[in-house]
């Protein structure tokens, strides 16, 4: 029988999409009689102390049930993991801090009981922008630094010594299913919570430590997510704890959605960065040693921005060796929303960080920038600034030269030099960008996972696994996984929702991993059935099965996986963090008009490496989301705050722009790195969720790039990222002019 | 009676409160294909289709995609919807059902079934031709991808929904869908419905619309609902008396010659109408929000919300279009330049519709749109120009530029049009009256684009011109 693994499969639930058929949680509503409202009462100060908070108002409004404050808090009026994290505070620590909630028979009686609810604050003063958080010094949690090597000697006897800073925005989510929860508790005070969350396990956690009650009294599913990217990692805890205590406190089902406008000014978003730095080449060109200081924007409180951190630390090398390196971090404390998990989790910020100074840097050395990044990238034998030897670094040249051959990019870039030598007002560039990224939780005990296989005994199978999805596929794997190792075909496998009563103490579904941990537990799972079917008779599996049964032969399984090989000192920096890095090349080419700095992104190409994959439909989708994802965030998404009042200005759809049709490139050409087996990852796979985000420096440099052809030959370009057309229009303004020495 | 025909089914609006959105209705009965994800017409996952007159003397009907968010569902009362759920089901897909699912169209899935609507509608449009007008925005079926330009995706970077949309074959004879197009749209239906909020009317005359005005001088006047939709979803806004104008006769008459466009036609049907008779209208259109909000707002909705950056006040005030308002005591004319009296402040007076606008003939020669925005599509400019030249034997005899976005109203650029007529239209010209609209208005800071930017694109609009028409 055909293995189902390597199947360019249609995603599981595809015909439950189209069709309006696949239920979200919020579509539970309808299905779930005597429901209430859930609707938040936000503060309009970004710090400030809640000195009176009136909820009587709010019961003089026709259909309000019940106003939810911190005295009903039964457990730990906290939904963190880190007691920094008031579920309701009585110092408010963004504007848009939720300081209670109200509970209506509708949504509209919610929200009118909210709007009467009345609070006094005492306004304290507030830090907003990271600038004003260094200045100030206001910083959270630890302090890491990467170190190898001797940064000081190796800058003082460099042939080119340069400095910078790179700042780069962060990013809203903007899954298209804001946060949803909603809770129900049963005949015997059991509360099942129904949410959109990547970590059922620690929602399930943190519903019942507010509850002051244990895990096995909570049960939380999570359907399917619309969308999730890390923004339902640690985000989700909260708004299920709410819903759970009204539950609990009305004895009726609770239903919380945030609205667009809610979720954007209440919930965490990808950190924003600020970077200062020292590099130094030799005469050659090649990286001797670089010195950086990276500060990200952590918001109100930590939630995971230092484990966000410690990846950007561990991700500023990108794909090139440099001998010696200091990266030192800190997170600032700043009163906006908690910065959070998104898609690459510090690693696309750590790795702008060098693309952005190799940019700004090749035309200072007068080092074509294709040829600067190829000559430094990694060789067998070298070891990453944390420790780790880094494995498999040829393939990081293979993808770049495939896509350089695929690509035509030698003929394309003299096409784009023909073409801008013939055209004073629109310019274009081209570019090439590596990807290294690593796989693995840097927290070595998140690389477990479980999974629980039923074989029925008509031989159909269910499965369960600890991962969620999200539409990244993760359910299309397993279900293939399970048909390939149990040796039956698609159609006998079956997947059931995500539940913490079917598989405990999960991982979040992050870090890209969840295919690779799950994957494994599945198989474990299956491969324990089968070796008990050994020997039992039966010409069909259907046989096989029926006759196992009637031998007393167990014929379900909870199956296990962890990660092996992998270590980490946390104190230290140093380890071997990772299982294996994924791999990637892209080239993109965009054309810039002179006159405002509006751009297309004309072509791209890209090779990326995902292992022998599973899915390769799946897989592919991922690689092309994941990179239009990436180039939103660094030429589009504008997230704007008043850095007086802390309102974020870029809180709506119409405010906020993701990329639409208008940002697909007409040529996007996706190939999978052949030979690429990954040996001890499942079927020789390797996670593909977060790299290809990371593809997407391509079209910045090529917007650099095309931005330097309005000036002299030689012109550095410093990009605001993102490279909104306003940035490109002011870095092209330079370059034109000429006067500005962007790189000292 | 009033009700919805759903996917079929009958459906009564009795009990529906005023302010309920189509999209909450639909979801009340059930269907929840169609999702929120913004609540202001931004992202598509609400969209769903509606039977609209096809523009042929209403003999026959398109099917539309709107976002059923901003619309009221009272505003529904006697039309058809048909929504994911009425395309196909898991075990017998729609063709659009099909090659979206094939090709790994969906993702998350959330915002799949208003993809399906909005590409449903192009699949049904009466003049969608494989005419080998294929290019990066036409597939070789004719499928125009402005049709998804109003629904995001998060997922999956669009590419195999684009491809999905190019392998669309044409309907089957059969196909119920592509049948009922043949027969003309339902009629509006008089409507009047009231809970303890507020009250929506629907009058079946502008006659009687101007009177229920007249009675009530601080109605909400509805139409697409593109605006006061945002209001009540985002804002709270809950309108105590709502007189929904957008399918009166009288407001959607419209001719060629005399120009002369009915206020309460959309976009996409003024679009239709027009047929390129108005270029710099056509430079407008693509670049105008999206195809959804196209297919509900109305040409007098976007000068009657009289937004300093809506994007049609520049490229009517370069044609110098004139509106002919109406109220309870008659008729009257005036000049769009003179109609926008401060910040969303109009000539409007209580009581008083806009009934058409006017484009005078012979229409300028040389024209241009420029609109500056982060996103391409489905994007609100932060500068807009409009140009329209008359060059004779080499000189600028007329010239009328409006801008949007650079003061609290739009504006014409009237130091700009001077500094133009009368001189050879050279390229000095055009850099000396750059310079010159660089300075007009008081442009201002915020989340969309700086001061420095606005002014500096101001002054760029000419030298893009100049470059344009010289290349």
């Amino acid at each position: 029988m055909r293995a189902s693994v390597g199947l360019p499969l249609t995603h599981e639930s595809a015909a439950l999409h189209v069709t309006g058929a696949a239920l979200f949680t919020d579509d539970l509503v309808l299905r779930t009689p005597r429901l209430l409202h859930a609707h938040p009462v936000q503060a309009p100060h970004a710090h400030a102390r809640v000195t009176r908070l009136d909820v009587a108002p709010a019961y003089d409004v026709p259909g309000v049930v019940r106003v939810l404050t911190a005295a009903d808090v039964p457990g730990v009026n906290d939904a963190g993991i880190k007691q920094d994290e008031p579920l309701f505070p009585d110092e408010v620590m963004y504007r848009g801090h939720a300081v209670c909630w109200v509970l209506g028979e509708t949504l509209e009686a919610a929200r009118l009981g909210a709007a009467a609810v009345q609070a006094d604050y005492d306004v304290l003063p507030a830090i907003v922008s990271v600038t004003d958080a260094i200045t100030a010094e206001s910083f959270q949690g630890a302090r890491p630094t990467v170190e190898r090597g001797d940064v000081e000697a190796a800058l003082a006897s460099a042939a080119h010594v340069f400095s910078g800073v790179t700042e780069m925005a962060g990013q809203e989510h903007f899954y298209l299913e804001t946060h949803a929860s909603l809770a129900l508790v049963d005949e015997a005070g059991q509360v099942f919570v129904q949410s959109s969350t990547q970590h059922p396990t620690e929602t399930q956690e943190i519903v019942a430590h507010v509850l002051g009650r244990h895990s096995h009294d909570v049960t939380v599913q999570c359907l399917r997510m619309g969308g999730g990217f890390g923004g339902k990692e640690m985000q989700p805890h909260g708004f299920a704890a709410v819903a759970a205590l009204g539950a609990t406190l009305t004895g009726r089902p609770v239903r919380l959605r945030l609205t667009r406008q809610q979720d954007i000014t209440m919930t965490g978003k990808r950190h924003g960065f600020h970077a200062t730095w020292q590099v130094g080449f030799d005469e050659g060109g090649c990286l001797q040693a670089l010195d950086v200081t990276l500060t990200s924007d952590g918001g109100w409180s930590l939630d995971l921005s230092e484990p966000v951190l410690a990846r950007a630390l561990c991700h500023v090398d990108n794909a090139y060796w440099i001998p010696h390196v200091r990266a030192h971090g800190r997170v600032a404390r700043t009163h906006k929303t908690s910065q959070t998990a998104f898609r690459g989790f510090g690693g696309p910020q750590g790795m702008l960080v060098i693309e952005d100074i190799l940019g700004r840097c090749a035309p200072r050395l007068g080092v074509d920038p294709m040829e600067l990044r190829r000559r430094n990238f990694y060789v067998e034998g070298q070891s990453t600034p944390y420790g780790q030897p880094v494995r498999h670094p040829e393939r990081a040249g293979l993808a770049w030269d495939q896509v350089v051959v695929e690509g035509r990019v030698r003929e394309r870039l003299a096409e784009v030099e023909a073409f801008n030598a013939a055209h004073p007002h629109t310019k274009r560039g081209l570019a090439v960008t590596p990807v290294k990224f690593g796989i693995s939780f840097n927290f070595t005990a998140f690389n477990q996972a479980g999974a629980l296989v039923h074989v029925y005994k008509d031989g159909s199978v269910l499965i369960n696994h600890g991962g969620t999805e999200m539409g990244q596929g993760l359910h299309t794997k397993m279900i293939q996984v399970a048909a390939t190792a149990l040796g039956v075909p698609l159609e006998r496998v079956r997947l059931a929702p995500t539940r913490t009563d079917k598989v405990p103490n999960t991982s979040a579904t992050a870090a890209s991993s969840s295919a690779d941990l799950n994957g494994g537990a599945v198989k474990d799972a299956c491969d324990q059935i089968l070796a008990r079917l050994e020997g039992v008779a039966g010409d069909t599996w259907e046989e096989r099965v029926r006759s196992a049964y009637l031998q007393r032969i167990q014929l379900w399984a909870a199956g296990f996986y962890r990660t092996e090989g992998i270590h980490w000192d946390a104190a230290l920096m140093s380890g071997h963090p990772f299982k294996y890095f994924a791999y990637g090349a892209a080239a993109a080419e965009v054309e810039v008009d002179g006159f405002t700095g509006a751009y297309t992104t004309r072509r791209v190409d890209i090779v990326h490496d995902v292992g022998d994959s599973l899915s390769p439909l799946v897989d592919v989708g991922q690689i092309e989301g994941g990179f239009v994802q990436g180039a939103g965030w660094l030429t589009l998404e504008d997230l704007r705050w008043d850095d007086a009042d802390g309102r974020l200005l870029t809180q709506a759809a119409s405010t906020y722009k993701l990329p639409s049709f208008s940002e697909m490139p007409p040529e996007l050409h996706v190939t999978l790195l052949p030979m690429a087996h990954e040996d001890g990852a499942v079927y020789g796979s390797k996670a593909v969720g977060e790299p290809p985000l990371m593809l997407a420096f391509s079209v910045r440099e090529a917007l650099r790039q095309a931005a330097a052809a309005f000036g002299p030959p030689g012109t550095s370009v410093e990009l605001a990222s993102p490279a909104t057309p306003e940035a490109v229009y002011w870095a092209l303004e330079r370059a034109r002019s000429s006067a500005e020495v962007l790189v000292r | 009676m009033a009700e919805v025909t759903v996917n079929g089914t009958t459906r009564p609006l009795a009990g529906t409160p005023v302010h309920c959105t189509a999209l909450d209705f639909l979801r009340g009965l059930g269907l929840t294909g169609a999702k929120e994800g913004c609540a202001e017409g931004e992202c598509g996952a609400c969209s769903v289709l509606v039977a609209r007159p096809d523009g042929r003397d209403g003999a026959g009907s398109a099917w539309t995609a709107l976002n059923s968010c901003l619309v009221p569902a009272a505003a529904l009362d006697g039309q058809e919807v048909v929504t994911a759920e009425g395309l196909g089901d898991p075990g017998d897909l729609h063709p659009v059902q099909r090659e979206l699912a094939d090709r790994g169209g969906s993702q998350c899935g959330y915002c799949t079934p208003g993809f399906v609507c909005s590409m449903a509608a192009e699949y049904y449009r009466a003049g969608r031709r494989a005419n080998g007008r294929a290019d990066h925005e036409h597939g070789p079926n004719g499928f125009d991808l402005h049709a998804l330009s109003g629904n995001l995706c998060r997922c999956t970077g669009y590419r195999p929904i684009r491809d999905a949309a190019w392998a669309l074959g044409d309907p089957d004879v059969a196909d119920p869908l592509a049948v009922r197009r043949t027969s003309p749209a339902p009629a509006p239906a008089a409507t009047r419905l009231a809970d303890g909020v507020g009250e929506f009317v629907r009058p079946a005359s502008l006659a009687e619309a101007l009177g229920l005005l007249a009675g009530h001088p601080d109605a909400t006047v509805l139409a697409g609902a593109t605006d006061v939709g945002v209001e009540v979803n985002l804002r709270g806004a809950r309108p105590a008396y709502v007189v929904a104008v957008d399918r009166l006769p009288e407001l959607r008459a419209v001719s060629l010659d005399p120009i002369q466009i009915g206020a309460a036609l959309t976009l996409s049907e003024v679009e239709r109408a027009l047929d390129g008779a108005v270029p710099l209208l056509d430079r407008v259109w693509p670049q105008f929000a999206s195809r959804l909000i196209r297919n509900g707002a109305t040409i007098g909705g976007n000068l009657g919300t009289a937004s300093p950056i809506g994007d049609l006040p520049p490229a009517l005030l370069a044609l110098e279009a004139t509106l002919v308002l109406s109220s309870a005591d008659g008729d009257r004319e005036v000049p769009l330049a003179g109609y926008f009296t401060g910040y969303r402040e109009t000539l409007l007076r209580p009581g008083e519709l806009i009934r058409s606008v006017r484009v005078p003939r012979p229409l300028a020669g040389l024209t241009a749109f420029h609109k500056i925005s982060k996103r391409r599509y489905d994007d609100i400019s932060s500068v807009a120009v409009a140009v329209a030249l008359d060059v004779t034997d080499g000189v600028v005899t007329r010239a009328r530029i409006g801008l949007g976005g650079v003061a609290a109203t739009p504006i014409r650029a009237r130091a700009t049009e001077a500094a133009l007529e009368g001189r050879p239209w050279t390229e000095a010209t055009a850099d000396d009256a750059a310079a010159v609209l660089a300075g007009e208005g008081t442009p201002m800071d915020d989340h969309r684009a700086s001061a420095a930017y606005r002014a500096a694109m101001l002054g760029q609009s000419l030298r893009k011109l100049w470059a344009e028409v010289a290349a």
